[in-house]
Order: structure tokens, then sequence, then C-alpha cells
């Protein structure tokens, strides 16, 4: 049990922490890089939690495929980071009165809730989620595709929808690049193609066009 | 000594207020804003799985697959966006961003 709340302040703190380094880092490079440190250690809470499927899907979608793609995006775009942080203390000051009262408000309800014993956090015993034969993984199929099977139809919808998306919104046709053209390849005929050119002797070929599809 | 849901819940409020913190903080750069509001999903995941764990009810893990989702496919049409507003004009910076006079 010491080990347990041993591994879950370690999670814990370099979770806060990096989270604070993404949203306070100099250099976006270095904000994705504290983000990926954050949802690592997010992912050593889920599997203290006993949520392991959760722990690897958050590090493979997130770590994997979010991060990655921030970090591309990041690298790509050719942006003078230094200009966008004018007017960083000017918004500090704000961000941190709102951030504070959220703050308090959060801690307020979260403490009267423990310290009434109200609340479900009030000394919960960590229960068995399911069958203790079921592992996480087996348990959450089960439950995903039974009860929530039409939900999880939507949620590829959701990702059919999100891809097809960002295909349409940042492919563009640029002038010049020769394309296959499949109605224009299956139109060809021998009559289009082929040319018979009567040749005089000592007389040199000229293409008359060109006719590539 | 114990770990209780309270300490998770604790752990997320201080993520989700640092994901408000850093909307206040970068105001003019959009890929550091979109950051801050993965880093606030990920504090409303941690109380999902929190409480699913501690009540023993599974679909609370479920709900947390969902907004995993959902996170994903808003940071690919973000992304999207900001490649071709970028594309277009040059900048990401979210004051210029006024064309709709918004």
């Amino acid at each position: 049990m010491a080990l347990t709340a041993l591994f879950f302040y370690l999670f814990a703190a370099v979770t806060v922490m990096s989270g604070l380094l993404v949203i306070v880092a100099r250099n976006p490079v270095h904000a994705v890089l504290w983000l990926i440190l954050a949802f690592f250690n997010a992912a050593g809470l889920f599997v203290l939690l006993g949520a392991e499927f959760l722990a690897m899907i958050l590090v493979v979608v997130y770590v994997g495929a979010v991060a990655v793609l921030f970090l591309f995006v990041v690298m790509m775009l050719d942006v003078d980071f230094a200009s966008l942080r004018a007017g960083f203390i000017r918004h500090a000051s704000v961000g941190a009165l709102v951030g504070l009262v959220l703050l308090v408000e959060l801690i307020m309800v979260l403490g009267t809730r423990v310290l009434t014993g109200a609340g479900v956090g009030a000394g919960a015993v960590k229960t068995a989620v399911t069958d203790p034969n079921l592992t996480n993984t087996e348990a959450i199929g089960r439950l995903l595709y039974t009860q929530y099977v039409y939900f999880f139809q939507a949620a590829g919808l959701i990702l059919l929808v999100a891809m097809i998306g960002a295909i349409v919104l940042t492919l563009r046709h640029k002038e010049g690049v020769r394309r296959q053209s499949i109605s224009v390849q299956n139109a060809r005929t021998p009559a289009m193609a082929v040319e018979v050119v009567k040749l005089a002797p000592g007389q040199v070929i000229v293409p008359s066009g060109e006719r590539r599809g | 000594m114990d770990i209780g849901l309270g300490h998770y819940l604790a752990v997320a409020a201080c993520l989700f207020t640092l994901g408000i913190f850093g909307i206040f903080l970068n105001r003019k750069n959009v890929i550091v804003i979109l950051m801050s509001v993965e880093l606030m999903l990920l504090a409303v995941n941690i109380n999902l799985v929190a409480f699913s764990s501690f009540l023993g009810n599974l679909t609370g893990q479920i709900f947390a697959l969902f907004v995993l989702t959902v996170a994903a496919a808003e940071a690919a049409i973000g992304l999207a966006i900001v490649v071709v507003y970028f594309r277009n004009r040059g900048t990401i910076a979210v004051e210029d961003i006024n064309l709709m006079k918004g």
C-alpha cells in the first residue's frame, strides 16, 4: 500500500508539473514534449486505478497520434512564436485570477465532500469493478459491445467524419501537376494513341504534340 | 497512507485549472490553446476513471473512452484548420482571425 501511495504521488507530481510546463514553455516543441510526459504519467495514474485498457489507449492514441500530430504541425508551420508571446504577463494576471477562483471552487467542493463524509470519496474502499475473474479489457469489451454498441458505432462515425474533414480541409490541387485521369485512360482508342507516319528517306520525325494521359 | 478518491480528484482539479490558465496565458498562440484543451480533457478523463474505479462501475471508463475519441477527432480537425489558415494568411495569431467579425 505504501508503494501504491509512493507511485501515486510520483505520477501525480510529474503530471501536474509537466502540465504547468506545457503552458509556460517558451518553445512550442518543448510544450508538446511536456504534454507527452503528462500523458504518460496520467496513464500511470490510470494503471493505479485499475484501468489498464484506458492507460494503454491513452499512450497509443494521445502519445502516438495526437501529440505527434501537434509536433508535426508545430514543426511544419514557420511561425514566429516569439511574437505570439507578447502580452504574456498582461494576460497572466487575468488568467491567474480566473484559475485561482476555479481552483478554490473545486477545492471547496472537494473539501466539503471529503470532510463531511457525505461524498463517495470518504473512506471509499476500492472495490472490484466487475467480476474479479475478468480482466479490465475483457470487462470493458463485454460492456462496450453489448450495452453501448450504438455509441461505439457513433464514435466510429465521428472519427470517419473527422478524417474526411481533415483531408478535405488540407487537400489542395497544385497547378502544373500531372494527375492520373481514369476516365481519359479508359476512353483511349487506338486511333487516338497510335499515329502512322509515312516516312520518306532521310526525313526526320517531329512529334505532333504530346498526348500522354 | 491510503490513496482515496479525493487524491485523484485533486490531481484532476489541478490539471483542469492549469488548462484554463494556459488558455489565458497563451491567448495569441492557437496551438498552445489546443494543447490546453487537451490538458483539460485529460483532467476530465482522470475524474471519470477515478469515479469509475471507486464506485465499482465500468460505465465511467466507457465514457472516458468516448471522450478520448472525440478529443482525437477535435485535435485532428483543429490542427487541419490551423494548417489551412496558416497557408492562406501566413499567421496563426488568434487576434488576426477576425474575418467573421466575431
